[in-house]
């Protein structure tokens, strides 16, 4: 299969380059589906930190402003006491709403902007043009559908939702921390640095050791699927041992990496917590100090208070910093979906379009029926006149030069002229450019010099959804979608009846075979097809292009896995399928195309003879030392 | 299951065991610092004794340095006990799938062992690590805590043991709820991925059709599916932080009102009150944490049933106790062969099957797809075992030579064949190991690949890329035989392997053959007549059974089938090259 550049897929995967700018991008995604939603969320937030800390101080006058009053009482009066219970009672169930709200609300955020993301990528990338899924390893492609949204998802649900959370908590106690005592504020600010300054090394060396991880986990990966697939190889050659061997050394390494990646991330928490133990011990030790001073005008129940805001101070720090890597990874992985949806959709500038039409009065007209006759309908752009041409299938190229990359040009100056109806061959071996001719045909590539003509009208004018419908087509590599057969077949033409899919299918000569499967038609075809024999898959691919009943035909080695007895069963039906349509044929068995009205020799991207059978053979040339094994 | 894996914690024991010891000592210290705590404020910063206060600031001190010991040794040890379980794992798995029989690789895919020995295996990594770290810490800081409760105040306890079994029952119920939801999600959510996936590996299907608009609606519906779903699983567990919350707040509220009244009769004092109240975060929290682990286990339990699987997965095919080292020729005999790949198979893949190959003689096997020409052949290197009847190899039966031996001496240059990343050089040496770069060479003359390696810059040094990506069909087919030719071996078997060579070279490597190497019996299967045309006989396969067997002018005269293909191709006997490369 032609394929430039394929991106190594060891490699590692790329940092972050622009966190703020993916991140507002997303927030902005976020928001502007959401906002309302967003702001009841803010609002729930609020008020369940409010509830809480409305708890805490609670907690503090407890004693001091209920209980110690009525020991001096000779008959305690608990009724201020119930009816502060009652009071935090009722914030507390408000809060507790508030935070049942909040997560409801997050669930329909995240999983409604889960599922736009997606269909906005899936659109997106069925837009995208044949090179890029030449250029970027499938791998890569679907981690994005897979391991990047899954991020995402744990980013916006509680990432998002926890450092919403974490900051009102951090100004909060902050204001109050600083109301209390600005001294002691300072010294719990001084350890807060103490404590990201810490973070910052250990995750940083903990972040380089993932990476190497990441790493070493890639290139096993790589050893592992070389391996595998070559499993039947190294049981013939008895290779085990040294693969087992190499195997292990590649282990020892990812070990080394992973086990120094965990350690340094699992030693963070404890060294955070402990840090923050350190900041409330010397807050107790200096704040005692002051208070029995008397110099700053701190008093011993102030402090009681400021200690409690130095605890409930450093967890919020601690989660945010926890959030960070995840955030960092989930940004990643939004900057990998942005790239997918940034990539340029195939262009199509072309106005011409297909339609159906009848003949009425030896003038074409436009219909909705399946006429069997087809229309190119060109809206001229500067007059708006509209003009009918009958679609015949001629196809002329006309020096035209090909490269998958501009610097490296694969097809030179093919010239070609295809009569409607005619049968025109490619044969050469591989590499030597036969099936990327076709794939300009359907422009899956746009070439870089020279002019296609179809039917007289430059291809790039014809709109590409209407090109390719003019073209039936059976790729060298079947590809089959899980589904019934009956379905698989109709995909050529999705308004096709049962009786004209079976029909399809008899004309391909699958009919017997599908009928001996379990479910007949309705066989559900799984992973690509990989129940069936590739030759049996063939013969699917071939009925869902003779059920699209196209105008022209591209065969790209249809038959090349269907033994030489079966072919021939097959053979008879292609010709009849191919009757009156232009056709290109791409065959290695040189008997499939011996019929052809013209026979293309390709080598190196060039073509190096041309003409019908007869006339190959008294050439005496390439074509003639192929087919007789002679050499001239 | 458990057994299984839990076998490949060897070598790291000590670490296991080590863990969750310092994870609870960790835990004893985070216990002990509200309790000095709350001694640091009654006795020390209320009554203004600045000595009390360092007095309980240096034990504070001493936790913490106590705690933070624990903490990160049990950090570092979590981290390699888990990494090095991992690291056994993928060891083991790959050593195993090394042991494999062809019949047990055919039931594994590449990318699920793949995924087997990648993310399965961190997906284990990462519980194993949280089974040691969290696993001990939770329960034992909820053990410590509630101790500490019931030491202060067994009345004011039991507020927290209610609360606890409250959550502990809604918790349960709403984590076996949520875990089916789940469950669902992720078929469903892999069927969408897989569709993806499809369309991925089909684009040009999709876009020769023009068929993105269905495959769009398609994928809404489908991704529309799976939100509904994630929408309902993420309902059902939205309740549990408020839920917890409440019985949160409950506590607090209750044990305020109570503790209230217990003071006013003189039965708790108010810092026992304040110690009360800050265990009931200590509590709770640990069993959230508990709740959590158990949902990330029982995530991972998929996971492990698939390691396990791979672990447990026996080769089919074991050597003999006493092998036999010796394969005395080349000579080969098929006796009353019957064979099926699937055991409960109605009809066999090959049957009553008799053969008798002499030591040196070339066979050419022929017939259409599907006729069992491949299956024929890797009986003999003992690649699958016969269901009835006998292969013998040297006059003995394949079963009862070492396989090692056995394999050596036949070699199979297989239908998918496959070159490693490495050079020229080492993917030859795969043949034999001490074979001088003189005997590589021979070889891939023998192959007639030395002309084209010639030709690349880098000539035997030429690096050869993941599954020969930069060679074509035809070289890579030639450096295949010449690494099977390295082995020397009696029985050479060409399973289709010139395919994609060119007619007149295929012409040239037999004639080779048949010169260079001339005592070694040759079998190869073709779908080319002039491939097996003037082999000594010729097999004709059909439906899997041997049809006729003879010389190509016995055949054309005597055998339908024969003629038949033999006129198709006559017809146009040349191709460009037999199959497409991919």
């Amino acid at each position: 299969m032609p394929g430039p550049n394929r991106r190594n897929r060891n490699q590692p995967r790329p940092k972050v380059n622009n966190p703020f700018k993916t991140l507002k991008r997303l927030l902005g995604i976020i928001f502007k589906r959401y906002k309302i939603h967003m702001l009841f969320v803010l609002i729930c937030i609020v008020v369940s930190v409010l509830a809480n800390v409305q708890g805490t101080l609670f907690i503090q006058s407890l004693i001091d402003d209920y209980i110690t009053p009525m020991l001096s009482q000779p008959t305690p009066d608990f009724t201020p006491l119930l009816m502060a219970i009652v009071r935090v009672a009722c914030f507390y169930l408000i809060g507790a709403g508030a935070a049942y709200a909040q997560a409801k609300i997050m669930v329909y955020v995240t999983q409604g902007t889960m599922k736009d993301l997606r269909s906005e990528i899936f659109s997106h990338m069925e837009s995208l043009p044949i090179k890029y899924f030449d250029t970027h390893p499938h791998g890569d492609i679907m981690s994005v559908y897979t391991n990047d949204i899954d991020t995402l998802r744990q980013m916006i649900s509680q990432s998002l939702v926890q450092v919403f959370n974490s900051v009102i908590t951090i100004i909060s106690t902050l204001a109050s921390m600083i109301f209390l005592s600005i001294p002691l504020t300072g010294v719990t600010l001084v350890m807060v640095v103490v404590m990201l300054f810490i973070t910052k090394n250990i995750a940083g060396k903990s972040g380089k050791y993932f990476v190497a991880q990441q790493n070493d986990l890639g290139t096993e990966n790589g050893y592992i699927e070389e391996m595998m697939n070559g499993q039947k190889v190294v049981k013939v050659f008895n290779h085990e041992k040294k693969s087992i061997e190499e195997f292990k050394e590649l282990n020892d390494k990812l070990f080394k990496s992973s086990y120094n990646a965990n350690k340094f991330a699992n030693i963070l928490m404890p060294i955070n917590a402990q840090i923050g133990n350190i900041s409330y011990v010397l807050c107790g030790i200096i704040g005692g100090a002051l208070a029995l001073s008397g110099a700053t005008g701190l008093t011993l129940g102030k402090l009681v208070s400021f200690l409690s805001f130095n605890k409930s101070f450093s967890q919020p720090i601690n989660q945010v910093s926890q959030q960070f890597n995840s955030i960092i990874m989930a940004l990643a992985g939004a900057e990998r979906i942005f790239n997918l949806l940034d990539e340029k959709s195939e262009d199509d500038n072309g106005y011409v379009t297909l339609v159906n039409a009848k003949k009425e009065n030896g003038k074409l007209v436009e219909t909705n029926e399946h006429t069997g006759l087809w229309a190119w309908k060109h809206i001229h752009q500067a007059t708006g006149e509209v003009e009918y041409k009958e679609l015949q299938g001629a196809l002329v190229m006309d020096d035209v030069d090909f490269g998958y990359t501009d610097d490296k040009i694969v097809l030179h100056n093919i010239d070609l002229y295809a009569k409607p109806g005619q049968k025109i061959a490619f044969v050469g071996s591989t590499g030597a450019g036969k099936t990327t001719i076709t794939n300009l045909i359907n422009r899956f590539y746009d070439i870089q010099d020279g002019k296609i003509r179809y039917d007289g009208i430059n291809v790039n004018k014809i709109k590409k959804s209407d090109l390719r419908r003019s073209l039936g087509i059976v790729l060298q590599d079947t590809h089959l979608f899980t589904d019934t057969i009956m379905e698989n077949i109709r995909y050529g033409r999705l308004d096709a009846t049962d009786e004209e899919v079976i029909a399809a299918a008899k004309l391909a000569n699958a009919d017997s075979f599908i009928r001996r499967l379990p479910d007949g038609y309705n066989t559900v075809i799984k992973s690509d097809g990989g129940n069936l024999s590739q030759g049996q898959r063939q013969m699917l691919a071939i009925a869902r292009a003779a059920v699209a009943d196209p105008p022209a035909l591209i065969l790209d080695e249809a038959t090349s896995s269907i033994d030489t007895r079966t072919e021939k069963m097959v053979q008879d039906s292609m010709d009849k399928l191919m009757q009156g349509r232009t056709t290109f044929v791409i065959a290695h068995r040189l008997s499939t195309v011996k019929n052809s009205d013209c026979i293309i020799v390709l080598e190196h991207g060039r073509i190096i003879e041309r003409g019908t059978h007869d006339q190959l053979i008294e050439q005496k040339g390439r074509y003639y030392q192929l087919y007789t094994g002679k050499t001239a | 299951m458990i057994k299984t894996l839990s076998k490949h914690i060897k070598g790291y024991v000590r670490d296991s065991v080590i863990t969750p010891l310092f994870m609870i000592l960790e835990v004893i210290m985070e216990t002990i610092v509200p309790f000095v705590m709350s001694s640091m404020i009654d006795d020390g910063i209320n009554k203004g004794d600045m000595n009390h206060i360092l007095l309980t600031g240096s034990i504070m001190a001493l936790c913490a340095v106590l705690g933070l010991f624990g903490g990160t040794m049990g950090g570092i040890f979590g981290a390699r006990a888990s990494a090095g379980f991992a690291k056994n794992l993928r060891q083991a798995m790959f050593e195993n799938i090394q042991s494999f029989a062809f019949a047990n690789i055919d039931k594994y895919s590449t990318a699920g062992l793949v995924t087997r020995m990648t993310t399965d295996v961190t997906n284990l990594q990462n519980a194993y690590q949280m089974l040691l770290r969290i696993c001990f810490r939770a329960p034992v800081s909820l053990i410590c805590a509630m101790t500490m409760t019931f030491i202060i105040n067994a009345k004011l306890a039991s507020v927290y043991l209610i609360a606890i079994i409250f959550l502990g029952i809604i918790l349960a119920f709403l984590i076996t709820k949520t875990y089916k939801y789940f469950n669902k999600v992720f078929e469903k959510y892999d069927e969408l991925n897989a569709s993806v996936q499809e369309n991925v590996t089909s684009i040009r299907v999709v876009k020769a059709f023009v068929r993105e608009e269905h495959e769009i609606k398609k994928f809404d519906k489908a991704a529309y599916n799976l939100y509904k779903l994630f929408v309902k699983a993420e309902n059902a567990m939205v309740s549990v932080s408020p839920i917890m919350m409440l019985t949160v707040y409950g506590s607090i509220i209750a044990v305020s009102w109570l503790g209230a009244n217990m003071i006013v009769g003189s039965e708790l004092t108010t810092g026992e009150l304040t110690s009360m109240l800050t265990y009931c975060m200590n509590i709770l929290m640990s069993l959230m944490m508990l709740a959590f682990i158990f949902v990330m286990l029982t995530m991972s339990l998929a996971s492990a049933r698939r390691v396990a699987g791979v672990l447990n997965e026996k080769s089919i095919l074991t050597n003999p106790q006493n092998p036999d080292y010796n394969v005395e020729n080349g000579s080969i005999d098929f006796e009353n062969v019957y064979f099926s790949y699937n055991k409960t198979a109605e009809k066999p893949v090959l049957s009553d099957i008799n053969l008798s190959i002499k030591s040196g003689e070339t066979i050419g096997i022929i017939g259409g797809t599907g006729s069992s020409k491949t299956s024929l052949v890797n009986l003999i290197g003992r690649l699958y075992d016969v269901n009835e009847g006998c292969v013998k190899v040297g006059g003995k039966d394949v079963r009862s030579y070492d396989l090692e031996t056995l394999r050596n001496e036949v070699a199979v240059v297989l239908q998918n064949n496959v070159l490693f990343s490495g050079t020229i050089l080492d993917n030859m040496r795969w043949g034999n190991e001490n074979a001088t770069d003189e005997e590589c060479i021979n070889a891939c003359k023998l192959a007639f690949a030395d002309d084209f390696i010639q030709s690349f810059p880098e000539k035997y040094n030429t690096k050869i890329e993941q599954g020969g990506t930069n060679v074509s069909g035809g070289q890579k087919q030639r450096l295949c035989i010449a690494r099977a030719l390295l082995k020397k071996p009696k029985i050479l078997i060409l399973d289709d392997s010139t395919s994609a060579v060119d007619t007149s070279t295929d012409a040239k490597i037999r004639k080779a053959f048949r010169d260079e190497i001339p005592n070694t019996t040759k079998i190869i299967i073709s779908q080319r007549i002039s491939s097996v045309e003037n082999a000594d006989r010729i097999v004709v396969m059909d439906d899997g059974i041997i049809n006729a067997v003879g010389t190509h002018d016995e055949l054309v005269k005597s055998c339908d089938i024969y003629n038949e293909i033999y006129s198709a191709q006559t017809s146009g006997s040349g191709d460009f090259d037999q199959k497409g490369e991919l």
